[in-house]
């Protein structure tokens, strides 16, 4: 074999994209698809992370024993998530200590939605049901991607994600099943998380940069617009079961696309939120480096006593 | 587990220092008994103690685990993908697989 021809790596690369099968770390691959990589997976284990304050703000005072125990499992499951996801970006060459100050220091993004702040009880609900419902959407096509350990990080994140999902619809559908305040409760929280679950999808496709050659590479597989209508069709009809409205007066079904129609989305606000002027954008990131530093002690000692370990070892 | 105040200048490093301090494990995971260990994922920590506590809160938190292995990162050697290639596609060899035998339908199933 090795008297072979040499095969033009560019080539072979592609032709095991389009063969669906998966690229491994080892293998060879263009710097576009090493970087676009680095920047989602990063990205992604970010908004995991940060993800965890919203609804972190709410653990000491959920209403019952239960809830309170599922939240902090939930928010566990996020760090988890956050691990999995550091740990496919260092296959690429990156280093977690690198993608974490790069977030510290605003040079990475994370998911606008967690800018946004969580109110009421009724806001876990409504995470849970709309904002790990689309991040779920997002994520299951993620499970088909090329780059092999991100996709296998995505089967392993989606399958826990359900129960995320899950919980927080049981947390609306018992508000909506309560009195009348904690009807008013419910509808508060969709009412204010509908729009911004919408935006977790990105720019319109004809807006958006990074599509095209992210789906030739099998990044992506399923553009931003597709994705956004398939969630909506998905929850129009959760919604009507736990009976609440969606506020979008232009939200109808349309039997000729078989789709339902809807609004048009603020983009203002998205941009906004995404240059750093949310709602909460300053408070996520002093939070998180407050934690980082606050923490370094402990950091610190667990190397002291590894090394320590290793010296008694080697004694 | 006992914390020990270090009693060395060498301990006292700093946050950069101690990131490095905390090398890469590979974490292999046995399902169940009965099942082989398979690759799970990768995680940092300072000693080997510390990687499988991390493992079992990381990696299988939802008792999918009945028995934990971490490996440090860099004692894994692996072919280069290359030289993989050339073991993968040795061709040539059909009669190492049963199909390549013709067995009359008469004898029944072997």
């Amino acid at each position: 074999m090795s008297a072979a021809a040499p095969i033009d790596p560019e080539a072979r690369f592609q032709s095991i994209v389009d063969a669906e099968d998966k690229i491994e770390p080892t293998d060879w691959m263009p710097e576009g698809y090493r970087k676009t990589l680095i920047r989602q997976i990063a990205q992604h284990a970010h908004s995991e992370v940060i993800g965890m304050q919203p609804e972190g703000n709410w653990i000491s005072r959920a209403p019952t024993l239960r809830r309170k125990a599922i939240l902090m499992a939930k928010v566990q499951d996020e760090a988890g998530h956050g691990l999995y996801l550091y740990s496919a970006a260092e296959t690429l060459g990156v280093s977690r200590d690198e993608m974490f100050d790069l977030l510290h220091r605003g040079k990475h993004k994370y998911s606008s939605i967690f800018n946004y702040p969580t109110l009421t009880w009724a806001d876990m609900g409504a995470i849970g049901w709309l904002v790990d419902g689309a991040a779920i959407t997002n994520q299951v096509m993620l499970t088909r991607c090329s780059y092999g350990p991100y996709a296998r990080a995505m089967v392993r994140i989606c399958r826990e994600e359900s129960f995320h999902q899950r919980q927080g619809y049981e947390i609306l559908l018992t508000l909506c099943r309560g009195t009348h305040e904690q009807q008013e409760m419910a509808q508060d929280a969709v009412n204010r998380w509908w729009w911004p679950s919408l935006m977790m999808f990105g720019p319109s496709d004809s807006e958006s940069s990074h599509t095209e050659q992210s789906m030739a590479w099998k990044i992506k597989r399923v553009s931003n617009d597709d994705l956004r209508q398939e969630f909506v069709d998905m929850t129009v009809p959760q919604a009507e079961f736990l009976g609440v409205s969606l506020p979008d007066p232009d939200l109808a079904w349309n039997p000729e696309r078989n789709h339902y129609d809807f609004g048009a989305i603020d983009w203002d606000e998205f941009w906004a939120v995404v240059k750093g002027d949310g709602p909460l954008n300053r408070e996520r990131i002093e939070h998180k480096v407050k934690a980082w530093e606050d923490n370094a002690w402990v950091r610190e000692a667990a190397v002291a006593h590894g090394a320590k370990k290793r010296r008694e070892t080697a004694a | 587990m006992t914390y020990d105040v270090p009693d060395t200048g060498e301990e006292f490093l700093t946050e950069s220092d101690a990131a490095e301090g905390y090398p890469l494990w590979e974490v292999f995971v046995r399902q169940r008994r009965g099942l082989s260990h398979v690759h799970s994922g990768s995680l940092h920590a300072p000693d080997a103690e510390t990687a499988l506590q991390a493992a079992r809160d990381v990696y299988t938190r939802r008792q999918e685990g009945a028995s934990i292995w971490v490996v440090p990162s860099t004692s894994i050697s692996a072919f280069e993908p290359e030289a993989a290639l050339d073991f993968y596609e040795a061709s040539g060899k059909e009669y190492r697989h049963a199909t390549y035998y013709q067995i009359p339908d008469e004898v029944g199933q072997m």
